[in-house]
This record gives structure tokens, sequence and C-alpha cells, in this order.
């Protein structure tokens, strides 16, 4: 079956499970399911598998889209458990679907993220640096050090306190450009160390579309 | 702060910085979850190197199984970590953790090391000292954590005697569960650590160092090993009868990382036939004992569903030698082929017979082909008893090379006794006339041809027939390496040596006695660990601990031994006898080959572990 899309989430401890192993993951629990996944052909022959927004390590995800191609049949209502069964812990499946929308048509990520601190700024200082109309960051990229504005990437941003922690409630975008919302954490490293904290960690709770209609 | 450690020393910030940070968090399909509260031995097994390397153990697989399956044991795996995690958690004081449960060592009854390579030493220790447990056994009063220590290293286990509060010599399929039933008795019955090592020391393959008094000559020498309190006078390594009834892990743990050997590993026999006098496995690995391809396939079956892995490996030290091959080829190729899983072979001979196997196998990928022909003239090879012929080795070729295949690997070892310069001018020779052999018959020669030789340095073991020998110096060494490059002049032949230094440690360590643990030790707390790697190897750390304590590297290392000594490791009897080794080194000095098991049975001792089951030679 071609044309087969998965949700699924990435938590616990196989949050440090990077990209690459991620697929491979994936792909042997499909076969310990008793799926095969569709090869490529050509020359050097590769499973057809892929991830719409890859993952950095570290960060979690309940909204994952994969989009893949099977050897015979699969069966939407059996299938998710017959695959978490297989799976190691923290990866689950939700559903798979025939995909519909393209993976390019996904624009919008709603990431929740907690600033951990050792002693915690003022939440005030915090939203007033993220409401700046410009916050131009320097990336290392393939070709070396650029300067680039975050705040285009971030359409919705929003804080709460709890003890040392700050959590951040945002919506950034997904892709063209990709703002990785590790980047907030970074914009205070680089221009407001003294807000910067000594931990962050985000987790993805949803894809949107450019209408910000949930994308599926 | 949370529970006052500062948040850049917490466990998931510390994973954001450290490389490939999946090898420390577990979580692993497969693996092992217990209720701690329902089990009455909780056991670190530990493995003296990477999750990368340990991940790809197959005797850590195999026994990580068996000690589960008792269901009052919980056995989970620690790893070392490399050395940006290390200094992460030196810097948390962050003691070291099993995978499964994530709780520190200190929480464990046993700490059971596996070690494979004497260069694992110091990690050894360095394990110990970060699960916050003194490293000596003497410092160890109390019965609980049990340290013990199996692996084929454990055949000389004199430098790490005082660490150990025992070895398990052999295989631990069941000697460890043995072990462990013990120890269960003696937790519940209150035992002191004394009285459960007097008792263990009757478990057959158990050695308990404690229980053995080692004196010396006033040239250094061992006069004396005196066993005390009861405890046998000779360690009788352990093995499993029947291979086809011994149990085997068909649901291994599947990494989520990429691992060394990330696929799945099936073992097919134990031990050689061989017997080629260089080569410790060959000797302590036996009686010869095969599975049945029936078994082999259905194991194999079992574990590629349970995994996933698109490739398997058939394990043994000579493939070739396994009476099953055909079959076993045949009735895995029967299920791997539909399912796009490639099935790898490794340790063939170089033969005919061989190659068509290889053919079958591989018909996609035709890469590199490796030999290991050790020795460089037929003289030499004869007196190692490596019986492989320079036409056997080109008649291959041949056929490789009509075949596709456009690169040659030649293993050969320098500084193998008997040794001269025409031996090592024969080495040259051999990759000339492999080069010659690829210019008549190769298929395609625009693609070009390569042709590889790498060198080590011959390290003499305990228990080969090669254990009396002087390990050559590394000036000689260096020496005849200059004189091999100089005789290649081919422009497709490459040469890779080993460098010397690691390998004279290595020679000192696996023919040490307990005088050298001082050394071990010390090198461990001048930083030594995970030396295996290069990176981590400091051949003057050694040198000036050996200068520390008065430990002289030539007595080590380049010293003959007299065939009359008392050898260090003489209270381990590994099943083949010395009378065996002695004949066939005298063989080796007439540079005669000795007929391999198949074709006439020495009498090496070996068959006698066997009760009343067949060696297979």
């Amino acid at each position: 079956m071609d044309k087969l899309r998965m949700r699924f989430s990435k938590t616990g401890r196989a949050v440090y499970i990077s990209h690459l192993d991620l697929m491979h993951t994936i792909q042997r629990a499909f076969s310990r399911a008793g799926y095969k996944v569709k090869y490529s052909e050509g020359f050097n022959p590769h499973p057809v598998i892929s991830i719409a927004l890859p993952l950095s390590v570290g960060m979690s995800s309940i909204c994952e889209i994969m989009d893949f191609r099977l050897e015979g049949e699969c069966d939407f209502s059996e299938t998710p458990a017959k695959l978490n069964a297989a799976l190691p812990e923290g990866i689950e499946v939700f559903e798979i679907y025939e995909a519909e929308e393209k993976p390019a048509a996904l624009k919008w990520l709603k990431v929740e993220g907690v600033f951990r601190y050792n002693d915690a700024p003022e939440l005030d200082r915090i939203r007033n640096f993220f409401s700046q109309d410009q916050i131009v960051i320097s990336k290392k990229t393939k070709r070396g050090v650029s300067d680039t504005d975050i705040v285009p990437g971030i359409r919705e941003i929003s804080f709460d306190s709890s003890g040392n922690d700050i959590t951040v409630h945002a919506v950034v975008s997904a892709q063209e450009p990709t703002l990785n919302p590790e980047l907030l954490a970074e914009a205070l490293r680089q221009l407001a160390p003294e807000l910067a904290p000594v931990f962050s960690s985000f987790r993805r709770t949803e894809v949107y579309n450019d209408s910000m209609k949930v994308f599926r | 702060m949370m529970n006052g450690v500062p948040v850049e020393n917490t466990f998931p910030a510390i994973l954001q910085r450290v490389q490939k940070p999946a090898r420390y968090t577990g979580g692993e399909y497969n693996q092992i979850m217990k209720e701690k509260a329902s089990v009455d031995l909780r056991v670190a097994f530990c493995f003296p190197d990477t999750y990368e390397i340990g991940m790809s153990n197959l005797g850590m697989k195999i026994l990580y199984h068996t000690m589960n399956s008792l269901d009052y044991v919980w056995c989970e795996r620690v790893f070392a970590p490399w050395s940006d995690m290390y200094e992460e958690m030196k810097k948390a004081k962050m003691p070291l953790y099993a995978l499964e449960s994530g709780d520190p060592l200190n929480q464990f009854d046993v700490i059971a090391f596996s070690v494979g390579y004497e260069m694992a030493y110091t990690t050894v220790l360095d394990m110990l000292d970060m699960a916050g447990v003194p490293v000596r056994s003497a410092d160890r009063e109390s019965l609980l954590p049990l340290v013990f220590s199996g692996g084929s290293a454990g055949v000389n286990p004199e430098p790490m005697a005082p660490f150990m509060d025992l070895f398990v010599i052999g295989e631990g399929e069941e000697m460890n569960n043995e072990l462990l039933a013990l120890l269960r008795k003696a937790k519940r019955e209150g035992w002191d650590k004394k009285s459960f090592l007097r008792e263990a020391a009757k478990i057959g393959g158990v050695y308990v160092p404690s229980l053995y008094d080692v004196s010396y000559h006033s040239d250094g020498t061992v006069s004396e090993i005196l066993p005390v309190e009861g405890a046998p006078e000779k360690v009788t390594k352990r093995i499993v009868e029947d291979l086809d009834a011994a149990p085997f892990p068909v649901s291994p743990v599947v990494p989520s990382t990429e691992v060394v050997q990330d696929r799945v590993n099936l073992e097919i026999f134990r031990g050689c036939v061989r017997g080629c006098r260089f080569c410790q496995a060959g000797h302590i690995y036996r009686p010869i004992r095969a599975k049945k391809p029936e078994t082999v396939i259905q194991q194999g079956i079992e574990t590629l569903k349970n995994t996933g892995y698109e490739e398997v490996t058939l394990l043994s030290l000579s493939s070739s030698d396994y009476r099953g091959l055909e079959p076993l080829c045949d009735g895995l190729l029967e299920y791997c082929e539909p399912r796009s899983i490639s099935i790898s072979l490794p340790s063939l001979r170089a033969d005919n017979f061989s190659m068509d196997i290889m053919d079958r196998l591989q018909r996609v990928r035709k890469s590199g082909l490796t030999f290991a022909v050790e020795g460089g003239s037929q003289r030499l090879r004869d007196a190692i008893n490596k019986n492989v012929t320079e036409e056997d080795l080109l008649n291959t070729c041949r056929i490789a090379f009509e075949g596709g295949w456009n690169s040659v690997k030649l293993y050969y070892m320098l500084g193998l006794p008997t040794e001269t310069d025409e031996d090592i001018k024969g080495i040259a020779e051999m990759a000339d006339k492999v080069l010659h052999c690829w210019r008549m018959y190769a298929k395609n020669k625009s693609r070009g041809v390569r042709i590889t030789i790498s060198t080590s340095c011959f390290i003499p073991k305990p228990h080969s027939p090669f254990q009396w020998e002087a390990f050559i110096r590394p000036e000689e060494y260096l020496r005849r390496v200059n004189l091999l490059r100089a005789s290649i002049t081919a422009r497709n032949v490459v040469y890779n040596w080993h460098d010397s230094e690691t390998s004279v440690i290595e020679a000192i360590l696996s023919r040490g006695d307990r005088k050298i643990a001082d050394a071990v030790e010390e090198v461990w707390k001048n930083g030594g660990r995970l030396e295996a790697w290069s990176d981590f190897f400091s051949y003057s750390r050694w040198l000036e601990a050996f200068e520390k304590f008065g430990i002289d590297p030539d007595f080590y290392a380049y010293r003959e031994r007299g065939e009359d000594e008392v050898l260090p490791w003489d209270m381990i009897d590994v099943g083949v006898r010395k009378k065996h080794l002695l004949h066939e080194r005298e063989m080796a000095y007439k540079a005669e080959l000795s007929p391999d098991c198949r074709k006439q049975c020495s009498a090496c001792g070996a068959a006698r572990l066997l009760n009343g089951g067949k060696c297979d030679g």
C-alpha cells in the first residue's frame, strides 16, 4: 500500500534516539510486527520511510508525522496496536491513515517548553525580551555563521512560571523557514545571558497547515 | 536547584551535552524489566567497554538471558561511558548506573564483569570505582556486593586476582546460575563473605583467588600455588555439553542506536579443529561442540522475527569446518532471500568450497575478501600449524577475481617463533603473486585492484602451544615492519601495521602474575580507562607504573619461560593438557604440521570435559 501516513509520539527515554536511528527502529518494528516496508528501486535500495519534520535529539513530541509505503495490506484499525507492541518504550503510534495533505503543507508547530533555572528571573523580563520587534541571533550553518531574526518564525508565545521553572507556550514556524524551538533559549543565551536558563527542553504538541488548521 | 543538585548537573541536562545519548538511557526493545521488590538478587552485568562494543557481544546476550531466566534474579546491563559522559558523571558526582532501572550500582547484590581482553582491565577497576565500590576484594568486607568476573581473559586470572572475589572460568550458562543460587542462600542465611567464598569454590569452574597462596622463587618465577581451605588444586573450565539444548536468546535486546555488530549473531559451534599453535581461542574453547543446522536455522528465524534485523551472521572460529554448512545456508537462505535479509559468514578458509558458499550468500554486493594467512612462507605456516598453502590462496583469489571481487586483504603476524627475514620477504612476494593473479584472471580490470597487507605483533598467550615463547621487542618488530615495507614494490599493495606499544602491554598482562596487579591499579589511578581505544592508551603511564612497583617488563614480555616452570595460570585447567601444548611446541620447532582433529584426534585432553558426550573434532 502506498501513501500511508502514521501519527506517533516520541517521549520518555526515546527522546534520545536520533533521527536516523529512529528510522531504523521504526523499520525494525514494522518487520517485528509482520509488515514489510517497501524499498525504493535502483542501485542502492532503501526503505521508503519519510518523517515530515526531523526532531532534535532530546526533544519530545506527541504529534510526529511519518509517510511510508508497505508491501501488502495494512488494517488501519489493527496495525497501530501491532506496531506498538513491537516498538521500544516511548514511541507510540496513534493512528495510521491514507495521506491527503502533502507534507510540504505543514507550516506551524505548537510547542510547550520549560526553561529551568537554579534561580528563576522575573517572568516579565522574559516576556519583555520576547516582545521585541526583532531578535537577531547568530546561527551556525553549513556555510559558516549567519545572523537570523527569529521573530518572524514565532506566531504566538506566552509564559507561565512555577517555582524555578518558566514554561513556554509557542506556535513556531515548522518549515521554510524552520524555527527550532531550542533557539528561544539560545536567543536568551546570546542576547540576555542573565535571563538564560541552565536547561531547557521542548515538546511538540500539534502540527498545523498554513491556515492554522490541524495537519493530518 | 532540584534535590540539591544544580540543574546543569541533572541527568537530562547532561544527556543534552554528550554525544550519542541513546547509549546511556536504556529503554530498548526486548530489554528485560522486573519488579525490584519481587527479586532476591539484583545483578549489574558490566561490560568494560562502550555500549556499542558491549551490545555487540554474543556472550553478554546469552548470559543476560540465562541469568534473567531465574525468576529471583534481575540482571541489568552496565557499560563504560565514553569520555564526555564520564567527565559529566564525575562532575555531577553521579554513580555508575544500570540501563534498565537507572539505579546506581550500590543498590545491587552482584557486580559481574565479562572480560575478553586484557586491555579492559583498567576499565574494570574504573567501573567499580564509579559504582562507589573499593576496587580490592580485601577492602570489601561484606558479602554484598559480590564482585566477580568471567570471559576469556580469565584463563589467566592472576593480574586481576586481588580485585575479584572470584572468577568464573569457561562457559557461564550453567555455572553463573549455580553461583547465584548459592548467593541467594547465603544472603538469606546471612553468611559472611569468607564462608560464601569457601562454598563457592566447590562449584565447578569457580576460582577464588584468595584461597590460593602463591609463592615465588628469588628470580621472580612462581615456586608454588597452594590451595587452602579445601579449594581444588585445579579449577577446571566449565562447558555446556549439548549446544542444541543450551539456552539461546532468541529475543535479544535491540539497540535503538547503531552498535558495531548491529545484526543477528548465530553461533554454529564452539571450539576449533585446527590447532593453530599461536591461537589461544583455538585451544581454550575446546572440545568441539556443534549445533545441528536445524537448531541454528530455527533460532535464526525466531531471532530475526523477534528483532526485525535484516542481517544475520554465523559465528564460529572457523566456519568452513562446520559439517552442516550447506544445509544450514540452504535453510537460512530459504527464509532470508524472499525477505531481503543478508547472511554473512566470516572466518572462512581460503579454499574452493568456501568460495562456492560465499558466492551463494553474497549475490548482490561483492566487497572485499579477507584471509588470515598469518605467516609469509610455507615453512613458517607449517611451524605455526596454519594449514593454508600458497596454492589454496591463489586458487581462491583466482575464483574471487573471476567472480568480480576486486579487493583482497591479507592478515599476517610478525614476531612468530622461528620467523626469519626470508619469511617476512615472503609476505611481499605473496602479495605480488596475488596481484599477478588479478592481472591474469580479473573479469573487469577497469576498476583496479586493492591488495591490503596488515601485520600485527604476535603475542604469546596462556594455554596455547606458544605460551612459553618470548615476545619480540618493539625495536625488532619495527625492524621487521621496515623490512616488509622495503620489500613491497607494487603500487596496488597497501601495507598497514599495528603499533607495538599496546601489544607490549597486552603481552605483559596476558602472561602476568599477581604481582602486576599493583601496576594495573596504579595505571587506573593515573587515569587509565578505555585503553582498548588508542585515544586513551598511554604507553608511558604503564612503564611508569611498572617502574614504581619494580616490575620488569623484560621478565614478563621478553623472557622465554622454562618448560618446567610453574606458570602463574597453572591452577586453571582449560581441558587441553600441558603435555599436548609442549608436543605442539616441539613440532613447531621442527616445522611439522599436526593433522587437524577431523583427520586424526590428537588426544589433546579437552574431550575429558564431556561426560559421555562426544567431541565433534
